[in-house]
């Protein structure tokens, strides 16, 4: 069982690819929250052999859970309340990103035009597919995980 | 409002509907005659296309509307730095509509989104250039009588032709389409094209090298020209560059009612000798571009000639 010590209210990101902890830390911009983080490297797993599991003790609505999706929906979401693993949250695609990738296409306007949002959309969800709005450039995930099981199937993994 | 990014943006039946509207105005130009009187086009040029610019003004024109632009990014404010979203607020206070062309990819998308007024990608980097292949619908439909049950040959620069690209997107949504593909090796058309629209969606086709061996069977010849902008080296360009060259002999190979389509300028790629045959269409083509144009600039500013 996972050891949810210390928090009454928060997130347990369990399933994290090994290494992967300090990326989602940033992007999740949990360094701007007020609220007591662990980040656990490395730890042991059967499934994954090693994984990274993040802690965050704060309101159950304050994270971006989209974002998390878009970095790697195979993660584990645990909701604790009161103690408690009250729900595993299902991560999907979202279908758009903005401001968390930008266009590496030297020909597009985002190339010269700093101020623009860069704003990615799901053009194929089955093969996760994202495209730059504007010049339509493909984007694929450098962290996504060959694998096809996604740990959340197996249930009572450690 | 609407706007046209990519050829796609208009359905089967709303293609059918612009070029339905482009025969009517090839047929009854005196009846669009003034249609847009009173109407200005903007032609915002941030690189040079002298063709497609003047097809733009020649259409506005041809409607009783009149044109104002620029034609190069050195000639106008985006040289002082100001952004395509400020730029395009600005001429919405000076025009009815707006054909855009940019050397970046998705700048007239960028633009639309500000804009007060219709805009027209008027070709937007490698990206998309949905007038030119407007212009190769109508000349296909308007000479051949269809868009579906066709056998088309593409030949020359398949991998970065992007005509070609939006041509193949375009026609697939037709009944019965065939594509022979000719190209040197190093210019094959992309892998996304051949699975994810071709191969995905059915559509038979083949790949040659030889242009001779295809030439029977084809009901359209679609020629590009090699572009020297893609090549590193100054040696692949001119050894591809004169890789395919369309001869009076090879044309006794096709069929009686085969059509030579070219987007233009032509290089070398379509001998001048050819130019008599009644088969090539390339210069009828740059003819359709205008009225499509036409169409397209009414069907944008919502002007139906037809209402009382
Ligand atoms: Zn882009």
């Amino acid at each position: 069982m996972l050891n949810i010590s210390g928090i009454r209210e928060g997130f347990v990101l369990d399933h994290i690819q090994a290494g992967m902890s300090l990326q989602i830390y940033h992007d999740l911009k949990l360094d701007a929250l007020d609220c007591p983080v662990a980040i656990i490297k490395n730890a042991r797993s059967n499934k994954m052999g090693k994984k990274d599991i993040v802690k965050v003790e704060c309101p159950v609505d304050a994270l971006d859970l989209e974002i998390l999706g878009f970095i790697d929906h195979d993660i584990t979401v645990n909701v604790i309340k009161d103690d408690k693993i009250v729900e595993k949250r299902k991560l999907h695609l979202p279908a758009q990103v903005k401001n968390i990738i930008s266009c590496k296409n030297p020909r597009c306007i985002t190339s010269i035009e700093q101020e623009l949002d860069q704003i990615f959309l799901l053009t194929d969800e089955k093969r996760e597919i994202y495209r730059c709005k504007y010049c339509e450039e493909k984007y694929r995930n450098p962290n996504r995980r060959k694998s096809n099981t996604p740990p959340q199937a197996a249930g009572h993994q450690t | 409002m609407r706007h046209l990014m990519s050829p796609l943006d208009f359905s089967v039946d709303e293609l059918d509907r612009l070029l339905d509207l482009a025969d009517d105005i090839e047929k009854n130009p005196a009846k669009y005659a003034h249609t847009c009187d009173g109407k200005k086009l903007a032609t915002c040029f941030y690189e040079p296309s002298t063709r497609t610019r003047l097809s733009f003004e020649a259409a506005m024109l041809n409607l009783g509307g009149s044109v104002l632009g620029f034609s190069s990014a050195d000639s106008s404010s985006a040289a002082k730095g100001e952004s395509v979203s400020d730029t395009i607020r600005v001429i919405s206070c000076y025009a009815d509509i707006c054909a855009m062309r940019h050397p970046k990819e998705g700048a007239p998308l960028v633009a639309s989104q500000k804009s007060l007024i219709p805009v027209i990608n008027a070709g937007d980097g490698g990206h998309q250039h949905p007038t030119q292949t407007l212009t190769d619908l109508l000349t296909i439909r308007s000479l051949k009588g269809t868009l579906g049950g066709l056998t088309i040959g593409l030949c020359g620069d398949l991998k970065f032709g992007r005509t070609v690209h939006s041509l193949i997107n375009a026609l697939i949504r037709y009944p019965d389409i065939r594509f022979v593909l000719i190209s040197p090796e190093e210019l094959r058309i992309p892998s996304y094209i051949r699975e994810d629209v071709l191969t995905a969606n059915n559509v038979p086709f083949t790949e040659v090298e030889r242009l001779d061996e295809a030439m029977p069977q084809l009901d359209i010849l679609y020629m590009t020209r090699v572009q020297k902008e893609r090549f590193f080296n100054e040696e692949d360009y001119v050894r591809l560059k004169n890789y395919y060259i369309l001869t009076k002999s090879m044309m006794e190979l096709a069929k009686k009612d085969m059509l030579v389509l070219h987007p233009l300028p032509r290089v070398n790629e379509i001998s001048v000798e050819v130019d008599d045959d009644p088969r090539a269409a390339y210069f009828r083509q740059a003819q359709y571009g205008v009225y499509v144009r036409m169409a397209l600039i009414l069907t944008l500013l919502e002007i139906d000639v037809n209402e009382p």
